[in-house]
């Protein structure tokens, strides 16, 4: 089967979770020698050779041609409310878009020219990066050959929509997250309406877990039986031994993420109290960056634990494994995470994990403790528990282990097939 | 007799590195040598260098008439042994010629005479100490605090520590109609003279001089002059009191400001009937008026005079209350690596740098900050200090085993 795949990111350029679900997607779709085009607003060079990949940003199109200006009267209203950026709050948005201009080599802003240079980031020009996108897939679709398209994420969305009409192919689209995820009951509007054209558009959604499924049926109006669930995996399963060493004496509580609302940081914040005021010979670490950072460190120093709490800014590279190797517990305590891969990393670490129950990686994690992420009673019994008594986590890292090795792309991949295969018309 | 007297700060804090959470537990050097040393020699070239130069000069050709004082903090004079001796030696020059008074503050620029008397003195021994020994035996008999921060019961302990005199702020809240002009007592022991500043005509000099928006641009001789006979015949002091780094550095060479002050004396001596002071002779010869009146704690900073530069939000109040902690546990240890990491971590500019009056006077705080934000200032004061936490926590425990 031809596969035409619109996506956003693709590692090792990545800024999200997208990028790395993509990877683990494409690459088990190849395991199961599925063809794969790729198409990505901007290419790098240096993606693994996993599919046919196509750099919108060298595409070629002739905008005057009558039906791609039919789809840009369409989609041009994107560009009027352009000021967001979905995944970021106003600081990072600052930092982003800085970076985004400085990093851009050519932009031509000419809506008639032939080429434009998409940047592939979250940066100040989405909307008009996300709608000439959609005109590039438009292109491409009429060019290449395939069975079936599947686009991830709003982002995309467009492009798989505008594919679709010109080739007449099937549509899958892949929720990874919905905009009820990132900014809570604070939605944009733009962006649901894209979502939710998307999905209506599809011939079958994809959702990342039964939580997602169930705001796509709720807040999107999409019949049930029009959504399956395929879970995240993880690309290597094996324990990862660091050789790092933990420098201080006390027990490490971390919290690893992007400090936003969906994140839910707050509670993480208050848990540590309720488990500094019974045990302090604890740490507690917010590793990461966002919106909500200056206020964690106002309530940090509000409630006195500044010696005990501490902040790292944004973890990269050795730093991330450094983390993960030296904490003694790990905590998610999102309020509405899609899926969720972070917990799994700490898994990998050998370190015990508590996640909140509105996770989508709840759903496939057994060998860990689950909370209400508000419930900050049991998150700081959990966190206790965790550091004292040896024998749940003991068993926690042993069977949190075994779990891992089970949650394959390869897997997840073999059910993409089925879902394709039910949603390619049905040969008399 | 009408006199004048200026009083000069210096003072340069040891910056924090970039101290990072993995750092905790291994790393235990926390100050950035690179940038001190840099500000150190920039300020050097700007400033100290260029304007010791010219108050020696200025010294010797009014053969005494025109003299000065400095409050140089520990931290400061540490930082001139290491990075600049050519500015120490400039500065033992000054004081030799007899007409350059040396004041005492704390040793680490700290703000401990608001959190533990105990602290304070043995700070305030720590500078006379240091100030004997670079300075040939120099014994200050007048004191200032940490940012001009005063209050009725700083000055009794000032007092106690048999000081004639101490510096501070002529602050309109705590003056109400009186004038600055005049030598006023601390209000709990009489025998402590209080020499208030004239913040009018000291940030016309020290503010106001390269501001061409200033209405009074550009200040003159003739023009301060004038201001200075303005002033009422019957008040006797004029205290010009400054960061000594207004020279050259805050008021750039290209403003003339050291051409104003070259030319001061001159003007001062031929269109008025004020002499130069230092402080101990202001407090010897000046009678004071009564007494004044500093229940709650006042400084020389922004346009509230008041502690909120440092104190006060829960980002400083907690780094604050953290550190003073320690104390007890600290004057256990006898380790001079620990002894000088309490003393530089105290320095005031620390807890300025968590200040988060942005709107206000946020300005001039961004200005001598080396972090981008308050809450960056915080977070790499809390990992240094948790580390500093750790190595007293572990030089205590070595201390009771072995014994």
């Amino acid at each position: 089967m031809k596969v035409l795949m619109f996506g956003w990111e693709f590692p090792p350029h990545i800024s999200g979770g997208l990028g790395t679900a993509c990877y683990g997607l494409v690459k088990g779709l190849a395991h199961h020698n599925q063809d794969i085009i790729f198409v990505v607003p901007k290419l790098w060079g240096d993606e693994e050779p996993l599919a046919d990949f196509v750099n919108a940003s060298d595409v070629t199109i002739d905008y005057r041609e009558k039906r791609f200006k039919k789809f840009w009267k369409n989609l041009t209203y994107l560009e009027v409310s352009s000021f967001l950026v979905p995944y970021l709050g106003p600081d990072e948005f600052k930092k982003y878009t800085d970076y985004t201009i400085h990093d851009r080599t050519d932009v031509d802003e000419s809506v008639f020219s032939n080429k434009f240079e998409f940047s592939g980031k979250y940066g100040k020009d989405l909307m008009m990066e996300v709608s000439r996108y959609a005109l590039v897939a438009a292109h491409i679709s009429k060019n290449k050959e395939h069975d079936i398209i599947h686009a991830h994420d709003w982002l995309s969305f467009p492009a798989g929509i505008a594919a679709k009409e010109i080739s007449g192919k099937p549509m899958v689209a892949h929720v990874h997250a919905t905009e009820f995820d990132r900014s809570g009951e604070s939605v944009n509007q733009v962006v649901y309406d894209i979502e939710r054209a998307g999905m209506e558009a599809a011939d079958h959604v994809v959702a990342v877990s039964q939580l997602t499924k169930n705001i796509i049926i709720k807040k999107y109006g999409i019949p049930a039986e029009k959504v399956t669930v395929l879970h995240n995996a993880v690309l290597d399963a094996s324990i990862i031994k660091s050789s790092y060493q933990k420098k201080v004496p006390e027990k490490i509580v971390t919290f690893l993420g992007r400090i936003t609302f969906q994140k839910g940081p707050e509670y993480f914040v208050e848990a540590a109290k309720k488990v500094i005021e019974r045990d302090p010979n604890v740490r507690f670490v917010m590793a990461g960056n966002g919106d909500l950072l200056n206020r964690m460190i106002d309530r940090v120093a509000e409630l006195r634990m500044g010696t005990k709490f501490h902040f790292t800014g944004f973890l990269k590279g050795d730093d991330v494994d450094h983390m993960y190797a030296i904490s003694d517990v790990y905590v998610m305590p999102s309020v509405s995470e899609p899926f969720g891969i972070s917990p799994l990393e700490a898994v990998r670490h050998n370190t015990p994990v508590i996640i909140s129950k509105q996770s989508g990686v709840a759903e496939v994690l057994n060998n860990a403790i689950k909370i209400d992420f508000w419930d900050i009673d049991s998150m700081a019994d959990a966190i206790f528990a965790l550091l004292h008594y040896d024998g749940i986590s003991k068993m926690f890292k042993e069977l949190g282990t075994e779990e891992l090795k089970k949650l394959k792309w390869e897997h997840v991949a073999e059910k993409l097939v089925t879902v394709y295969n039910k949603t390619l018309p049905q040969k008399p | 007799m009408r006199t004048i007297c200026f009083y000069f700060q210096v003072h340069q804090p040891y910056r924090l590195k970039p101290y990072r959470f993995f750092d905790i537990g291994e790393d235990h050097h926390y100050w950035d040598d690179f940038l001190n040393r840099s500000v150190m020699r920039k300020v050097a070239q700007k400033c100290y260098l260029p304007m010791n130069a010219l108050l020696l000069e200025m010294i010797n050709k009014y053969n005494g008439a025109f003299k000065v004082s400095f409050s140089m903090s520990g931290v400061f004079l540490d930082q001139l042994e290491a990075y600049a001796p050519d500015v120490l030696e400039s500065f033992k020059k000054l004081v030799e010629t007899g007409h350059c008074e040396l004041l005492n503050e704390t040793y680490g620029h700290t703000l401990a005479a608001l959190k533990s008397k105990d602290e304070f003195q043995s700070m305030v021994k720590k500078h006379q100490e240091k100030i004997k020994k670079l300075f040939n035996g120099y014994q200050p008999k007048v004191f200032r605090n940490t940012e001009l921060i005063y209050s009725d019961q700083i000055g009794a302990m000032v007092s106690e520590m048999g000081y004639d005199a101490i510096l501070t702020e002529g602050a309109k809240h705590i003056l109400g109609w009186k004038s600055p002009n005049y030598v006023y007592v601390n209000s709990i022991n009489p025998k402590l003279k209080v020499l208030l500043k004239n913040f009018q005509l000291s940030d016309d000099i020290a503010f106001r001089f390269g501001n061409k928006g200033w209405s009074d641009y550009p200040l003159t001789t003739d023009k301060f002059v004038n201001w200075l006979n303005a002033v009422p015949e019957e008040e006797e002091t004029i205290n010009l009191f400054m960061d000594y780094e207004t020279f050259g550095e805050h008021q750039w060479a290209e403003t003339g400001i050291f051409e104003f002050m070259k030319a001061l004396p001159d003007a001062v001596f031929s269109s008025t009937n004020f002499t130069f002071s230092t402080p101990s002779e202001v407090a010897a010869k000046i009678p004071p008026v009564g007494k004044i009146h500093v229940p709650i704690p006042i400084s020389w900073a922004d346009e509230e005079r008041d502690l909120t530069a440092w104190l006060g939000n829960d980002l400083q109040d907690e780094a604050f209350d953290r550190l003073y902690e320690m104390e007890k546990l600290v004057k256990s240890i006898d380790d001079e690596d620990i002894q000088r990491d309490w003393s530089y971590l105290q320095t005031s500019d620390h807890f300025y740098y968590m200040c988060t009056k942005f709107f206000s006077d946020g300005d001039i705080h961004s200005y001598f900050s080396p972090y981008d934000s308050p809450y960056d200032a915080f977070i790499n004061y809390m990992n240094v200090l948790s580390d500093f936490m750790i190595r007293v926590r572990e030089k205590i425990s070595i201390k009771e085993i072995s014994a």
